[in-house]
């Protein structure tokens, strides 16, 4: 494919940066975990399941998320622990489906072990329920071709390939990545943005992330 | 005076960007800092750094202090006690107090801010001053079992501010405001967290007479009960049963704070003059606390109430192994094993600095986890991000706010 293919609209870069917001909301056991996690703001699900992505990026890849971890190290329940770490994220493009399948793991774990339920946090150990506000801004980085949109890549920070990987796909319920959308649709490189849209972001860190993207590209490009 | 592109060999030139990114959307807002104290503590010196920084940035801001007597001083100390969950026994008079010191300051004070950013309960009583600006209320305490009253009679100013800000989640309960999780930071730069030569610490160490012939645990905090200062001592001496080392027990007292000698007293009472325990009352001198973390094996932070703890990230951005109680925001800056060790008890402790003092690779790898830790998340970059970013929240009620 020719990489100097002008796209019919050029890519702006965003960037976005998350302030997180206490609800007051906390729960002592499963049961209360359940209830509150039924109603509360799809924000609050969207924090619980992508801080560690950028709060501990130094880390290796697969983080777990906060329900998992809870549910694991505070109430010692290890087997719905790793049902909850093993929900396989990127499958979701809406945070309420990933609501309903955290949900829907935790009651049938309750059903399965009815005394569970109750089992309670020693005090000061509670699941604190936060919100993530995204505040989303543009960035000077834009990118008319493929080649442009590589170079670019490499320079902006790794909030923006956050934003247009995670936070575009499931918080603004795109379904997509902004990636693959653009290299789809202006770029008309399909099977690149195939690749990139197969990818399970949740798997790298975010530099890992960005090299690896970076690398599909370049791949199409040479061929 | 540091300036901002000086944190970019630290932190990298986007977080630096991303500073500027926010600034810009703040040009036409006047910040201003209201707290009690302009030295000592750790509002105070987050304040000192902050301040310049965000004028640099562009965002005009400016500090003032409120002014009180040492009645006032000694019901806030009460009201600080009472918030970590002591009851205090505080009495009709010492409201009085705190209420007539607050109708003073907001006489003498002048409200210019578009947005007035109070820090602690002690100038709370300014929001009486409230026209159609934005009000700030920034808890830095342990307010997760505070005593009622106290908690009841702040509650009546908190509720008319905009926004408040905790430090951990515990803190937070239900309110009508909108309420903000932001943790406190360090300063890399700064002559508290930069980095000293070999010479300077060892200087420090001869001057203070702290030999340094065996294992070094230090606490570095003001004399002050909800430290623990004694449980400290405690701690030490069952290490000592076992491992042959030296306590370190250096801080000062903050000028808001009237009980530091009373407790300086109880401490050196339990230290029995026992020569390997070195307690050090410090003036305020930035790179000898510095020096003495530098120069320590393992560092101690056995608090009993903490509303944030940056000793804790102060000895970690050094790559020290540190044992901490689980208590306040602690836990933030150390995972139990990950990034240090910790603890709920003078037994705990005890068993946590016996293995890293054992296990010197296990504490090394400990320390440098730290210290990314720390750099991702409790620097002064951090910080000023989520300040600003609270400042824009303050005209964007929505939780996607597009810019």
């Amino acid at each position: 494919m020719n990489a100097q293919i002008k796209a019919k609209e050029p890519f702006k870069f965003y960037t976005r940066m998350i302030l997180p917001e206490l609800t007051g909301l906390k729960a002592d056991n499963l049961e209360q975990l359940l209830k509150i996690l039924k109603e509360v703001s799809p924000s609050a699900i969207y924090h619980h399941t992508h801080r560690f992505l950028q709060q501990h990026q130094h880390l290796a890849p697969e983080p777990p998320n906060d329900f998992a971890y809870w549910v694991t190290e505070v109430l010692g329940e290890y087997r719905l622990g790793e049902k909850l770490a093993s929900i396989d994220t990127v499958e979701f493009s809406t945070i309420e489906a990933l609501r309903v399948n955290i949900v829907s793991a935790i009651e049938k774990y309750l059903k399965e072990n009815p005394a569970a339920g109750s089992r309670t946090a020693h005090r000061g150990e509670e699941f604190y329920f936060v919100k993530s506000i995204s505040f989303i801004f543009p960035t000077k980085h834009t990118a008319r071709d493929r080649d442009e949109f590589v170079d670019e890549l490499k320079k902006v920070t790794i909030s923006s390939i956050y934003f247009h990987v995670f936070e575009a796909r499931l918080r603004l319920g795109k379904g997509n990545n902004d990636f693959s959308f653009w290299i789809s649709t202006s770029v008309g490189d399909k099977a690149a943005a195939d690749k990139i849209s197969k990818l399970d972001p949740y798997a790298y860190t975010l530099e890992d992330l960005r090299m690896k993207i970076i690398a599909l590209i370049t791949e199409r490009t040479k061929k | 005076m540091m300036k901002i592109k000086d944190y970019i060999p630290i932190v990298g030139k986007f977080i630096v960007d991303d500073l500027r990114i926010l600034a810009e959307k703040l040009k036409s807002k006047k910040i201003q800092h209201v707290n009690s104290t302009a030295v000592g503590g750790g509002v105070a010196e987050i304040l000192n750094r902050m301040v310049p920084l965000l004028k640099e940035l562009g965002v005009e801001t400016r500090w003032d202090v409120i002014k009180g007597g040492s009645k006032f001083f000694d019901v806030t100390k009460k009201f600080h006690n009472a918030l970590h969950g002591k009851d205090e026994g505080l009495t009709a008079d010492d409201f009085e107090v705190f209420l007539e010191t607050g109708r003073r300051n907001e006489q003498e004070m002048d409200i210019w801010g578009d947005i007035v950013f109070i820090h602690d309960p002690q100038p709370i009583t300014l929001i009486n001053k409230r026209t159609d600006n934005k009000w700030l209320w920034r808890c830095h305490v342990d307010v997760s079992s505070p005593d009622p009253t106290v908690w009841k009679f702040l509650q009546d100013f908190i509720f008319r501010y905009d926004s408040a800000i905790f430090s951990a989640p515990s803190f937070s309960r239900q309110l009508p405001i909108r309420q903000f999780l932001i943790a406190p930071s360090i300063d890399p730069l700064s002559d508290k967290n930069k980095e000293l030569s070999q010479e300077t610490v060892d200087a420090t160490f001869r001057k203070y007479e702290v030999p340094r012939d065996k294992p070094i645990i230090t606490q570095i905090s003001r004399f002050d009960r909800l430290k623990d200062p004694v449980g400290v001592i405690k701690t030490y001496k069952q290490v000592k049963k076992h491992i042959d080392s030296r306590l370190v027990l250096a801080g000062g007292t903050a000028s808001d704070d009237p009980e530091g000698q009373q407790v300086l007293d109880e401490v050196r009472e339990e230290a029995q003059k026992d020569p390997d325990i070195h307690i050090l009352l410090l003036p305020q001198n930035d790179i000898e606390i510095n020096a003495l973390q530098a120069g320590s094996d393992v560092i101690l932070q056995k608090s009993l109430k903490e509303g944030f703890g940056l000793t804790i990230s102060e000895a970690l951005w050094k790559a020290k192994p540190v044992v901490a109680s689980n208590v306040g925001g602690i836990p933030l800056q150390v995972k139990h094993g990950y990034s240090g060790l910790l603890c709920n008890s003078v037994e705990g402790a005890a068993y946590s600095i016996k293995q890293l003092l054992s296990n010197t690779a296990y504490a090394k790898k400990l320390g440098e986890n730290g210290k990314e830790h720390v750099r991702n998340n409790f620097l002064l970059t951090r910080h000023l991000r989520d300040y600003m970013l609270v400042f824009l929240s303050l005209y964007h009620p929505e939780d996607i706010v597009c810019l």
